[in-house]
C-alpha cells in the first residue's frame, strides 16, 4: 500500500486477522482508496459494521470513526447516526450474512429510504466466522457445515434484491477486480442516495474445504465462471445464464 | 467524570396543560431537549410517538419510523454517538424486541431514553391493557451483567417529569434509562404543570480521553461523539478503554463489567428516588409503585380514617430500588403489602431487600389496580375487618 495511504489505518491493529487467502484484505485495502478517489474527509466518516469477518475490516483497521454493532444490524445504526450529524458519510461494511440474512429487512427498508449511506456488502458465500454454515447467499451446488450434502436452498442476487427495493446505485465485482472495484466504490461514496456494492470474496478456510478449492488459483477462476462483465452475460443465452451473476455497474439512475 | 450542567428556558410555553400521559411523556422529552426519535407503531404507546413527531418538527430534531423496534433502538444507539439526545417509545413485544440492543447499549455506555408504555403480557396478550409485567426484564432481559435505571410514573405529571429527568440521568451516567410506564398511565389525562425553566445534563466530554475506561471514582469515561476526529473505536464486544477489542483478555473484561455495574451501584443514593406516605407511625405498609400507589394511596386514606396505622412507601425509580429509604420505614411496619399489576415480581425484590415476608397482591388481569381489590386481599389474610 502506498506510503500516502497509511495515515487512514491504524497501524497498531495489523496484521489483520484474515486468514491467507481471504479476499477481505483486498477489499480493505480498495475501500482506503476508493475514499481517497473520493475525495472524502476522514474526520467526517463513520464506517459502520455487523458481526463476522467482514466486519473486521474498518473496525479496527480503518483510522476513523468505527462502529462495530449488533449482528445484522449495522445499516440501523448507521441511519440514526447519519440522521443526528448529516455531515457524516456513513459506510457500512458487513457480510453478505450480517446483511441479507439476519440484517436483510434493515437492508431492504434502508434501499426504500435512499438516504446516502453506502453499504458494502463482502459477499464470501458462507458464515466464515462460525466456521462454515450456509448463508443466503450460498450456492444451491455448494456444500457447507449445515448442507453437508449440498442441495441447499436457493441464494439471493443482492444486487437484484436491493434493486427491487429502490436501490439508486449498485455495483457488483469480485476482489480480483480491484481496479474496477475502487472505481464503483468510489463512485458510490458520492452518489446521492443509496448505494450498494456487493463485494465477492473468497473463503478458502472454510468454503475452500469444504467444497475442495484446493488453491487461491482455483478459487478465481470458479468465480470468474460465476461472476460474468454484464454486458457479455447478456449475450449469453438463458441456460448459459443459470446460475451466473453480472459484474460491473448495473444499476446508476 | 461529571456532567455539564445548564439551565435553559423550557421550549414549549410554561403553564399548567390538561394532557394525555403519552403525551405528556413526549413533552417532557422535548423540555429535556430530545432532538431524536426511532420508533415503530405499538398500542398502547403509538400516542407518545405521534406527539413527538409534530413537536420534533416544531422545536427541531430527527423523528424517523424504523423497520421495528429492533431498527429503532439500533437507530438510537447511533444517533446517541453522533451527538443526539435520542429517545423511543414501545410495548412488551416491542421492548421485548430491544432487549439485544438495550445490552449493547449499557455496555458501550450510550445514553438513551427508553419509555415502556407497559400493558398486559406475556407475548401479544392484551394490547390495549394495562400491566406492569416488564418491570424485571428491564433489569435483566439482556444478557449478561450490567445495570440500567428505570422510573415509575404514577400521573400525567411524572410522565411529563420523569421523563424529562430519564435525559438527565441517561448523560450523567452514560447509560439506557427507562420510564416504565403502563397503559394506565400512558392513556391517563391529567393536569400538568411545565416549568419556566429546566437543568439539562450533558455528558462529560474531554477530548483525547479514554472514551470506556477511567480513573474517576464515578466510573463514569468522557464521551465524545462521531466527526469530532476522535477516531472513536465503539464496539459490542469487550473493549479496552480505547475501544479496542479483546475478547481473550479476562483481567479486561471483568474490570469493564464491574466498572459498569458498580458506576450505578456506587451512585445509587443518589439516582434512586422514592415518596412515603403516613408512614411515621406506620403498622401496615404498602409498597407500591406506578398506578397501582394510587390504588393503594386510596387504600391508606380509608385506613387512616378507620384509625388503622397504614402506610405507603412509593419507589419512583425501581431500579436501583430506594433501599435504604424503604428500610428505614420498614422496620417498624408489621405487614408489608405489595400490590402490583403482574405475579409478584418486586414482591420477590423487596423481600429480598427487607429480608422478611412480604404479603403480595398480584393482579394479571388486563386491568388497573383498584382499591377494592386490594382491600378484598386484606380481608382475606385477615390483616383488617372492616
Amino acid at each position: 500500500m502506498s506510503r500516502t495511504l497509511l495515515p487512514y489505518l491504524r497501524l497498531e491493529a495489523f496484521p489483520t486477522p484474515f486468514c491467507s487467502g481471504c479476499g477481505h484484505g483486498i477489499l480493505l485495502g480498495a475501500v482506503v482508496r476508493a475514499v481517497n478517489k473520493a475525495g472524502l474527509d476522514w474526520n467526517k466518516l463513520l464506517f459502520a459494521s455487523g458481526i463476522g469477518c467482514a466486519a473486521w475490516i474498518p473496525s479496527p483497521h480503518f483510522a476513523a470513526d468505527t462502529l462495530h454493532t449488533l449482528h445484522g444490524r449495522p445499516i440501523a445504526f448507521g441511519t440514526g447516526a447519519y440522521l443526528a450529524n448529516k455531515s457524516l458519510k456513513v459506510i457500512v461494511i458487513s457480510g453478505d450474512g450480517d446483511l441479507s440474512a439476519i440484517g436483510g429487512n434493515h437492508l431492504i427498508h434502508a434501499a426504500r429510504r435512499n438516504l446516502p449511506l453506502t453499504v458494502i456488502c463482502a459477499n464470501n458465500s458462507i458464515y466464515g466466522m462460525t466456521g462454515g454454515q450456509a448463508a443466503p447467499t450460498t450456492p444451491c451446488d455448494a456444500f457447507t457445515q449445515t448442507t453437508p450434502w449440498a442441495g441447499g436452498e436457493p441464494p439471493f442476487d443482492l444486487c437484484r434484491l436491493v434493486e427491487g427495493a429502490g436501490a439508486k446505485y449498485i455495483a457488483r465485482h469480485t476482489v480480483f477486480q480491484i481496479r474496477q472495484l475502487i472505481n464503483v466504490m468510489s463512485k458510490a461514496l458520492v452518489f446521492d442516495g443509496f448505494s450498494f456494492i456487493e463485494v465477492i470474496s473468497p473463503c478458502p478456510t472454510h468454503f475452500g474445504k469444504l467444497n475442495a478449492i484446493s488453491s487461491l488459483g482455483d478459487f478465481r477462476a470458479r468465480l470468474k465462471e460465476i461472476y460474468i462483465d454484464k454486458r457479455r452475460l447478456d449475450k449469453l443465452t438463458a441456460s448459459e445464464r443459470q446460475n451466473k451473476f453480472p459484474t460491473g455497474e448495473l444499476t446508476a439512475l | 467524570m461529571r456532567p455539564t450542567i445548564e439551565r435553559v428556558k423550557s421550549p414549549i410555553p410554561p403553564g399548567n396543560y390538561f394532557l394525555m400521559g403519552d403525551d405528556a411523556a413526549a413533552d417532557g422529552a422535548i423540555v429535556a431537549g430530545c432532538n431524536f426519535f426511532a420508533g415503530y407503531p405499538i398500542t398502547p404507546a403509538s400516542e407518545l410517538m405521534v406527539r413527538i413527531v409534530h413537536r420534533l418538527k416544531e422545536f427541531g430534531g430527527e423523528f424517523i419510523q424504523m423497520e421495528d423496534e429492533i431498527g429503532s433502538i439500533c437507530a438510537m444507539i447511533g444517533a446517541s454517538w453522533a451527538g443526539a439526545r435520542a429517545m423511543t417509545a414501545t410495548s412488551g413485544p416491542g421492548f421485548s424486541l430491544m432487549m439485544e440492543g438495550i445490552g449493547y447499549a449499557a455496555f458501550t455506555e450510550t445514553p438513551l431514553v427508553v419509555v415502556d408504555i407497559q400493558r398486559a403480557g406475556p407475548a401479544t396478550g392484551q394490547a390495549t391493557r394495562p400491566g406492569s409485567g416488564d418491570v424485571l426484564q428491564v433489569k435483566y432481559g439482556s444478557h449478561g451483567d450490567y445495570e440500567i435505571i428505570a422510573f415509575s410514573p404514577w400521573s400525567v405529571q411524572e410522565m411529563f417529569d420523569l421523563t424529562a429527568a430519564a435525559f438527565n440521568y441517561a448523560e450523567a451516567y452514560r447509560v439506557p434509562v427507562f420510564v416504565m410506564a403502563d397503559e394506565s398511565v400512558g392513556h391517563l389525562h391529567e393536569k400538568v404543570a411545565i416549568p419556566d425553566t429546566v437543568e439539562r445534563w450533558r455528558r462529560p466530554t474531554q477530548p483525547g480521553a479514554q472514551p470506556f475506561d477511567t480513573d474517576d471514582p464515578d466510573g463514569v469515561p468522557s464521551m465524545p461523539a462521531f466527526g469530532q476526529g476522535e477516531k472513536l473505536l465503539i464496539t459490542g464486544s469487550t473493549h479496552n478503554g480505547l475501544g479496542f477489542r479483546k475478547t481473550q483478555d479476562s483481567s479486561v473484561h471483568s474490570r469493564l463489567v464491574k466498572r459498569l455495574v458498580q458506576k450505578i451501584r456506587n451512585a445509587a443514593d443518589n439516582i434512586a428516588q422514592s415518596q412515603a406516605y403516613y408512614t411515621e407511625e406506620v403498622e401496615i405498609l404498602f409498597v407500591a409503585y406506578g398506578f397501582s400507589a394510587r390504588a393503594a394511596l386510596n387504600v391508606v386514606h380509608n385506613l387512616r380514617r378507620a384509625g388503622v396505622k397504614a402506610g405507603l412507601f412509593r419507589p419512583i425509580t425501581l431500579w436501583p430500588f430506594p433501599e435504604k429509604a424503604l428500610l428505614s420505614i420498614a422496620s417498624q411496619a408489621r405487614f408489608i403489602i405489595a400490590p402490583e399489576m403482574n405475579w409478584g415480581q418486586m414482591a420477590r425484590e423487596i423481600e429480598r431487600i427487607l429480608h422478611r415476608p412480604v404479603i403480595s397482591i398480584p393482579q394479571v388481569n388486563g386491568e388497573g389496580m383498584k382499591p377494592e381489590t386490594i382491600f378484598a386481599a386484606l380481608k382475606a389474610q385477615s390483616l383488617v375487618n372492616l
